[in-house]
């Protein structure tokens, strides 16, 4: 009865990036989906081994449980045989023999009777209890082990796919998970240990019924595994049609601006009406078909009643069998086929746990990146960075980086320029060892940077990116993240340095003021100002600043560039910019084109030098150029 | 099962009774005592359920926030602080489900002990009526059946009540979603004929988000005419991208009016005003799909010479022709695959392939590299020539050849005129200018 749970968007490899494109696209229209190929459970057996291998710290406990629920059951079964023998009491008593009942007797039994179920619900409930916690622990458990996977991959990964695929694994299917383990095993125990236990009983009354009845197995049997794989295929389905909606959904809310503005909003409703339809039929589908395992068991159980009625009644009139004998049968045949059909039903419950287990087994599985080395930077860092002979490329077809050598003094500032794709964001990524150099190396103060655990690199070095990143929090909070133990004064002093004062006073909040997500209480330009006072904050040896200010507009940023200035004295600064303004009063400035530095000397050296720089210097200043010549 | 449950339970009702009505007492106490017991149960586990939305909402919250924040996060090495905050979010949800579960496991075992101890007072009972001649053994055997009968319908309906209280939470946060009216609402009776063309006006318009003291914008007045740009400049938070978002009514003014070729934007049909509109937002963002599907964005049956034309006119083609399917080349969601200068071309070419009236590009030349800037510029000139095109920008060089340059300093403009008259008449253009030129390049 129990049906699959929320369906979860189909496996995708880790380490490859999803398949998007016109070949997978359902029904054209501004965007294309069709993520994946909609494999069920690739292998059953050994995932769900591996998924029940992490119930294993709870072993006693199951022990407990299997134990308890043993017993229940037990007691369980043997309800209707004492019931059977008081009937028994009553009938020899009222009918055969015509005497008064003996109520004495008769109450005897039933207490016991009621002993007995009165166990079984103990019992039961106790199990039901420590199954609930042993489930609820080791779903946390995962979580925690995938939450504990995060810190240790490589960026790699995570710029492989969307980020909604890996929440989805946290939350979806782990939930889904949950929820199926909770559900089947608290019943398959039961239901196991009743249908043994009641298979035992019933030949221990008569084996003659007891043959009677098992014929309805296979049948029964038959029927559920017919119907289950024609309903597994619609399942499958389901889940696949939930997972594209997801997308589809989640990416017409992010880009809901665009959508509206290039009139497409009819378009996307007509797209997701049909998904939508798809996933109504194939549900409804799925749901249906399932749903006649249920009346046939029914059917099937029914019939066997009367059988067993008929059969029975010969038999107690022949002497065989005695009245309750035959009223215990029949309570036994029912309480046969309930927890057959209860079997039957959780095989998709449990394909469906298994299915999100092997999703989450391959974030689980994702190669980690290397160990921290236990080296150590010297203390206090000077700041000198040297980059030797380092090549590297994100695509080993699309070499990025060739041959890079730079020496940057302590103290000193190396701006670096070039167009777009040229490798500026990469070196950056490479300093801070999101990514590893794939030749050379890259050293500080003459220590190689991969020798040293990357926590202690990174303390050393502070950055501001092109993409700010706040998190939902207030200002005053977002600011201290730059330092552990930063004090009040700390904060309002990197404030004040980089004018996130002036804004915040005109704020009702101030800096208790809370930064949401879409934060539209701020501006682009003042989010960038935040990341800047957090950086200050951070108080570096080195610092990195990527396209940071280019958001800010300029007249705020001569007045960060001042407060910058006064904060670079004594680091080491690597800025990557596009505005000349920010790089004119650089010490060092590189050009890079195609991941090689083409050029390196400061400003009036390398106009003089009317190469590469000259010519990006002078485009800035086309009209004024074009004036000149005519003049 | 909604429907067959309580068939089976009136059905068993009734067989019982016809057996023997005197023992009819016993199916009320067990159907009542059956139905508080689920009814408590039920109850209790109500707000459980929200609650338990709730942390599952925390939990991706937090995991979002971290993976966004990747960088950033490992920059700080504040993996701990990270590590920490899930933590908290995943007790709190386990300790919910927990409860949850314990309630839950509570209904079956209450439902069969119900069931079995009603067994045996039906055979006590039973017996007392036999002895009385009342009842005969068959009939209190069919009875203790029709007892099951009744009781595992009961248990049928447990089920599904068991999901009630989970559905109806979902369902309230879902009416909620569809609850909520919107701030801008399409005209009754919409315009959808217009007679000038390329024209944008902001009439006296104010702007302040509801709810808050100051007004975004305040008084803002100004003409973009057709075959001209107008550019907007001004400082972080003067309210730039409020502005330009006035256009296509993505919100609406608090006071004043927008007008878009003659018409007040707020009587003109919806898809009339947006298809003479072309946005270059300030964070381009792409659609999962390919390179020709983000572009047919634009214009759905554009040809791929269209969209080559675009490209080239946005720089962006020599990179596309690079890429190994070309125009097919995938681009997966929010554009991630591309670099960030790559995706500004992508979305200009976008807006590009539409050939509106009126162009708005904010900000969107902030990525690129002054080379490429110039040459977009130069190459979009000839391009756009008929259209009107309004500018945000931050580099003076961006913007120094438009007809009308807007200064925008806390939501009003103390400046409007050409970059010369500015120059000279305006203190805020002039310290932007400063900051962007040596002083005596602005002089020469």
């Amino acid at each position: 009865m129990s049906n699959a749970e929320t369906p979860t968007n189909t496996p995708v490899k880790a380490n490859e990036r999803p398949k998007y494109g016109p070949e997978h696209r359902s029904g054209g229209g501004p965007m294309g989906h069709g993520a994946g190929t909609g494999e069920k459970a690739a292998s059953f057996g050994p995932s769900l081994k591996r998924l029940l291998g992490h119930l294993r710290p709870e072993r006693p406990l199951i022990i407990l449980v299997v134990a308890m629920t043993a017993i229940a059951t037990a007691l369980n079964a043997v309800g209707p045989v004492i019931l059977g023998q008081a009937t028994n009491l009553i009938f020899d008593a009222a009918v055969t023999n015509h005497v008064k009942i003996d109520f004495p007797a008769v109450a005897q039994v039933l207490e016991v009777a009621a002993a007995c179920y009165f166990g079984f619900f103990v019992l039961s409930w106790l199990a039901g209890f420590i199954i609930n916690s042993i489930v609820q622990r080791s779903v946390y458990r995962l979580r925690k082990q995938v939450s504990e996977k995060i810190p240790r991959l490589p960026l790699k990964y995570f710029d492989g796919q969307p980020r909604g695929e890996l929440l989805s694994r946290v939350t979806n299917d782990v939930d889904n998970i949950s929820q199926s383990l909770q559900q089947t095993l608290a019943q398959i125990l039961t239901n196991l240990f009743t249908v043994i236990g009641v298979v035992a009983m019933m030949f221990y009354v008569s084996w003659v019924l007891a043959l009677v009845a098992l014929v309805t197995i296979p049948v029964a049997m038959s029927v559920v595994m017919v119907i289950g794989k024609r309903s597994q295929k619609l399942f499958a389905k389901t889940w696949k049609s939930t997972g594209e909606l997801n997308s589809q959904i989640e990416e017409a809310y992010t880009g809901h601006e665009l959508v509206t503005v290039f009139g497409r909003r009819r378009e996307i409703a007509d797209q997701f009406k049909a998904k939508n339809a798809e996933l109504f039929e194939a549900s409804f589908g799925a749901q249906f078909i399932s749903g006649i395992i249920m009346p046939v068991m029914f059917f099937v159980g029914n019939l066997n009643y009367v059988v067993i009625a008929v059969v029975g009644g010969l038999m107690v009139i022949s002497g065989g069998l005695t009245v309750g004998g035959v009223q215990a049968f029949i309570q036994y045949a029912r309480m046969f086929t309930q927890p057959l059909t209860s079997l039957a039903s959780m095989a998709n419950l449990l394909q469906s746990g298994v299915a999100s287990a092997e999703r989450v087994f391959e974030v689980l599985d994702v190669e980690e990146e290397t160990p921290d080395a236990p080296g150590a930077l010297p203390s206090p860092v000077r700041g000198e960075v040297a980059f030797e002979d380092i090549g590297f490329s994100y695509d080993p077809d699309k070499p990025l980086i060739t041959d890079l050598s730079l020496v940057a003094e302590p103290g000193s500032t190396v701006a670096i320029v070039g167009p777009t794709g040229a490798g500026k964001t990469t070196l950056v990524n490479l300093i801070l060892r999101f990514y590893d150099v794939q030749a050379g190396r890259i050293t500080i103060d003459g220590v190689d940077i991969t020798s040293v655990p990357r926590s202690d690199l990174r303390s050393e070095i502070g950055m501001v990116l092109q993409d700010t990143w706040l998190f939902g929090g207030t200002i005053r909070d977002n600011i201290a993240y730059g330092r552990e133990d930063a004090t009040e004064a700390d904060i309002l002093e990197a404030a004040k340095a980089t004018y996130v004062d002036r804004f915040v006073h005109s704020l009702p909040d101030g800096y208790n003021t809370m930064i949401n997500d879409e934060a539209s209480n701020l501006s682009a330009g003042e989010k960038q100002l935040i990341t800047i006072a957090r950086a200050f904050l951070a108080d570096p040896s080195i610092l990195i600043l990527d396209e940071a200010t280019s958001s800010v507009d300029t007249r705020t940023e001569l007045l960060v560039q001042r407060a910058m200035k006064n904060l670079r004295a004594d680091r080491t600064s690597f800025v990557i910019a596009h505005r000349l303004s920010t790089i004119r009063d650089a010490d060092v400035i590189l050009v890079m084109e195609h991941g090689a530095i083409v050029e390196q000397g400061n400003h009036d050296d390398l106009l003089a030098a009317k190469g590469a720089y000259y010519r990006l210097y002078r485009s800035q200043f086309a009209a004024a150029a074009v004036d000149e010549d005519a003049a | 099962m909604i429907i067959s449950a309580p068939l089976m339970m009136v059905g068993g009702v009734v067989m019982a009774l016809r057996e023997d009505v005197g023992l009819s007492w016993l199916i009320l106490v067990a159907v009542v005592a059956l139905g508080s017991i689920i009814g408590i149960l039920i109850v209790q586990t109500m707000p459980l359920f929200k609650a338990q939305q709730m942390r599952i909402d925390n939990l991706n919250r937090v995991l979002r926030e971290h993976l966004s924040g990747l960088r950033v996060i490992r920059a700080f090495v504040r993996e701990p602080t990270e590590a920490k905050r899930f933590d908290v979010a995943n007790h709190e949800l386990a300790d919910t489900a927990t409860r949850i579960g314990r309630r839950m496991m509570t209904m079956f075992p209450s439902v069969f002990f119900v069931m079995n101890i009603s067994s045996v007072a039906v055979v006590w009972f039973g017996s007392f009526r036999i002895a009385s001649g009342d009842l005969q053994v068959g009939q209190l055997t069919a009875y203790l059946n029709y007892l099951a009968m009744i009781l595992m319908s009961v248990m049928m309906a447990t089920m599904i009540l068991m999901m009630a209280p989970r559905a109806a939470v979902s369902a309230d946060r879902i009416n909620q979603v569809l609850g909520t009216s919107s701030s801008v609402v399409p005209p009754a009776e919409p315009v959808n004929e217009l007679s000038r063309h390329a024209e944008v006006s902001f009439e006296a318009v104010d702007f302040s988000y509801p709810g808050a003291a100051q007004p975004v914008l305040h008084g803002i007045s100004f003409t973009a005419r057709p075959g001209t740009t107008t550019a907007i400049i001004g400082s972080t938070g003067a309210g730039k991208t409020t502005l330009v978002n006035l256009i296509p009514r993505l919100v609406d003014a608090t006071a004043g009016t927008v007008r878009v070729d003659g018409v007040d934007v707020r009587e003109l049909d919806p898809d009339l005003l947006w298809g003479r509109i072309g946005l270059v937002p300030q964070r381009p963002y792409l659609f999962t799909g390919t390179v020709a599907s983000n572009l047919r964005l634009g214009k759905a049956d554009a040809s791929d010479e269209e969209l080559w034309q675009a490209l080239e006119v946005a720089q962006a083609a020599d990179f596309v022709k690079q890429m190994p399917d070309g125009l097919d080349s995938p681009i997966s969601q929010g554009g991630t695959n591309v670099s960030g200068g790559q995706r500004q071309r992508l979305a200009i070419a976008r807006a590009l392939v539409r050939r509106p009236e009126i162009y708005v590009f904010d900000d969107s030349f902030s990525a690129l590299d002054v080379a490429t800037d110039a040459a977009l510029r130069a190459a979009l000139t000839p391009e756009i020539a008929d259209a009107a095109v309004i500018v945000v920008a931050q580099r003076v060089a961006t913007i120094r050849e438009a007809e009308v340059i807007i200064v925008l300093d806390d939501g009003r403009i103390v400046g409007m005129g050409t970059h010369d008259e500015l120059v000279v008449n305006c203190s805020t253009y002039a310290e932007i200018v400063e900051s962007q030129f040596k002083a005596s390049e602005v002089a020469a």
